[in-house]
């Protein structure tokens, strides 16, 4: 309820999750809002825009609005699946990183720094090269081990942040284990962070599954906008004056893009207070910091 | 010096992962496929170059996975990367060699102008909070930066190369030139690169504006920033020398780190605009197969980021005396 609230109470967070919303419910019943099967080529080619086929038709005779209109159920699969899949990663070893401390945090941490500092982009291009055609399974699998380690080094520095803290003395003078700390007791207080991380790492892995697909990385025959992309390059859409082809993909990856983005731009604001108009109480008793207002006055 | 020291040895430890995966991939995947690369080129290599590769792919070699990679090791550290399959017979470091400077050149002057725009923006956002600035630019940067930069490439080939034909579109020069020092051919590399360019400066300011207008904020906040305004010193002053420098010092790790990502960073850029520069042909190598040279690509991009990652190191140590003492 209070999420709600704060997101109706942010314009950005509104227009975000509107979008995303939006995108959730093609994906869910694509079956309403177009008739077309995606796949079955059985139009006239190349058509442009018109009544009876909104977008016009791809180069294989596919009508390009079912297309976009049923690409967004593998593009979101992508976006949860890997952007969850790789946050979850990411808490684990950023958190127990801090918690354990010792052996265990440098260990950890220098993996984390490692993988960090790999170039992810050209490490997609060569796995998926040697792995020929990826589904979506494989893509999530490989954006999840591979794009992991930015977030666990935020939650790392987070969670060290609240190493010292009294609830989490008193959950060891319990006696409690550590994973149930980590799990009860931790991850919860960073649950803010762990939204906005959520959102960034499907943010890039939309870019980057949809990157893939577009130069001939994925799989061809799969349903999705960076296919789409894929099949109006090989058609050389632009040269030949079938621009539909190739405007309509990129622009729904960047509106879907755009609501993840805005939506996180949000939660930094609800999150940080340092960093939006200071309303009502914090809850922590920080020394107080002075208002805008006072600053540019001075 | 310790502070240093241990970043060396950082990035010797991540030189060795990254060969170490370029070992182990082609081997881990299901139907070897360096096999079916080599099967490919059956025939056209021979003697010694056929079998540098069947070493470095582990093919046809009865050594066992330890010494294969023992030789793997030595023959990366001595620059021996192979036979290139598709630009074939040239060794795969000379192909290599002649595509760096275009994507040195051309991403290089990008990525500095993205980090001097996008740092002078937050800046200005930061110091007018809610301004026209702050309610305009981040917004539209957090949009921006959403968008796939690839595709903003092909909609500025349709805008400015192919609709109103403004600029060339494909490749890094006309193929009628031949590379001189004269105006004319610099003039036509420069032709050449203003849509690339534009469009990735377009798609990569937003993050600088954006990191830089919050370390902004919180540094406007500090203890110091308010010593300032009590001595009553002006406020570019306060603005850049105060608030700005200690801003922009997390940011500088982030720049150089991007300098490094230069060298690989635009590969779908250059892809689109058929630029041929370093991102190009590595699809190039994908494309058709030639996993030496994308190997030897894959290495060239990691080792180039991580030595920006060691000067960036340095360049902390010298300017924040922070690093010294702590760490």
């Amino acid at each position: 309820m209070r999420l709600l609230k704060a997101i109706a109470g942010n314009a950005k967070a509104t227009v975000g999750a509107l979008l995303l919303l939006a995108f959730i419910v093609f994906a869910l019943v694509p079956g309403l809002f177009a008739r077309d099967d995606p796949t079955a080529q059985t139009y006239p080619r190349n058509l442009g825009a018109s009544g009876a086929h909104l977008l016009g038709t791809t180069g294989l005779g596919q009508d390009t609005f079912a297309q976009a209109v049923y690409g967004t159920r593998q593009v979101l699969e992508i976006a949860f699946g890997a952007g969850l899949a790789s946050t979850l990663l990411a808490a684990l070893i950023g958190v127990a990183a801090a918690y354990l401390g010792g052996w265990a945090d440098a260990a950890l941490s220098l993996f984390t720094d490692v993988v960090l500092v790999i170039p992810l982009f050209p490490l997609l291009i060569v796995i998926a090269a040697y792995v020929h055609n990826s589904g979506t399974g494989v893509l999530i699998a490989v954006l999840t081990f591979t794009g992991w380690s930015y977030t666990a080094r935020q939650l790392r520095s987070q969670a060290l942040a609240l190493r010292s803290r009294d609830f989490l003395a008193a959950a060891r003078v319990r006696g409690e284990r550590a994973s149930y700390i980590i799990a009860v007791e931790i991850l919860p207080t960073m649950s803010s962070l762990l939204v906005a991380a959520l959102l960034t790492n499907a943010l890039y892995d939309v870019l980057f599954a949809s990157s893939l697909q577009f130069i001939g990385l994925g799989d061809p025959n799969s349903t999705s906008w960076g296919t789409m992309l894929y099949w109006a390059q090989n058609n050389e859409a632009l040269q030949t004056g079938y621009y539909l082809q190739a405007i309509v993909p990129g622009a729904a990856i960047a509106l879907l893009g755009a609501g993840f983005a805005l939506l996180n731009y949000a939660f930094d604001e609800i999150g940080n207070p340092a960093l939006r108009p200071v309303r009502g109480r914090r809850r922590l008793a920080l020394p107080r910091r002075p208002r805008q207002e006072e600053l540019s006055r001075a | 010096m310790r502070f240093l020291l241990r970043r060396a040895g950082f990035f010797v430890l991540t030189l060795w992962a990254a060969v170490t995966l370029n070992f182990l991939l082609p081997r881990m995947m299901p139907g070897n496929p360096a096999l079916a690369m080599m099967g490919k080129f059956h025939g056209r290599l021979t003697g010694q170059a056929l079998q540098n590769l069947e070493t470095i792919f582990g093919v046809n070699t009865r050594e066992s996975l330890l010494a294969q990679y023992w030789h793997y090791l030595g023959d990366m550290a001595t620059g021996n990367f192979g036979t290139s399959l598709f630009f074939f017979p040239s060794p795969v470091g000379q192909v290599v060699r002649s595509a760096i400077p275009w994507t040195l050149g051309l991403f290089g002057v990008v990525t500095v102008l993205a980090f001097i725009l996008g740092t002078g923006v937050g800046i200005i956002s930061a110091w007018r909070r809610g301004g026209v600035v702050d309610s305009v630019a981040p917004p539209l940067l957090v949009i921006s930066s959403a968008i796939p930069y690839f595709w903003v490439g092909m909609m500025f080939i349709l805008i400015f190369g192919l609709k109103l034909q403004w600029l060339p579109w494909s490749g890094g020069m006309d193929i009628t030139e031949t590379p001189a020092w004269t105006g004319e051919f610099i003039g036509n590399v420069v032709q050449h690169a203003i849509l690339p360019a534009l469009a990735l400066l377009i798609t990569t300011i937003g993050t600088w504006t954006l990191t830089m207008r919050n370390n902004m904020v919180t540094t406007l906040a500090e203890d110091y920033v308010r010593m300032a305004r009590a001595k009553g010193l002006s406020s570019p002053r306060i603005m850049l020398d105060y608030a700005a420098r200690n801003a922009v010092l997390p940011n500088l790790t982030g720049f150089a780190m991007s300098l490094g990502f230069v060298v690989g960073g635009a590969i779908l850029i250059e892809y689109v605009f058929n630029y041929p520069g370093v991102g190009y042909m590595l699809l190039q190598a994908v494309e058709n197969e030639d996993y030496p040279l994308m190997q030897a690509l894959f290495l060239l991009i990691t080792v180039a980021v991580l030595v920006a990652i060691l000067l960036a190191d340095i360049a902390t140590a010298i300017f924040d005396p922070r690093t010294r003492t702590t760490r």
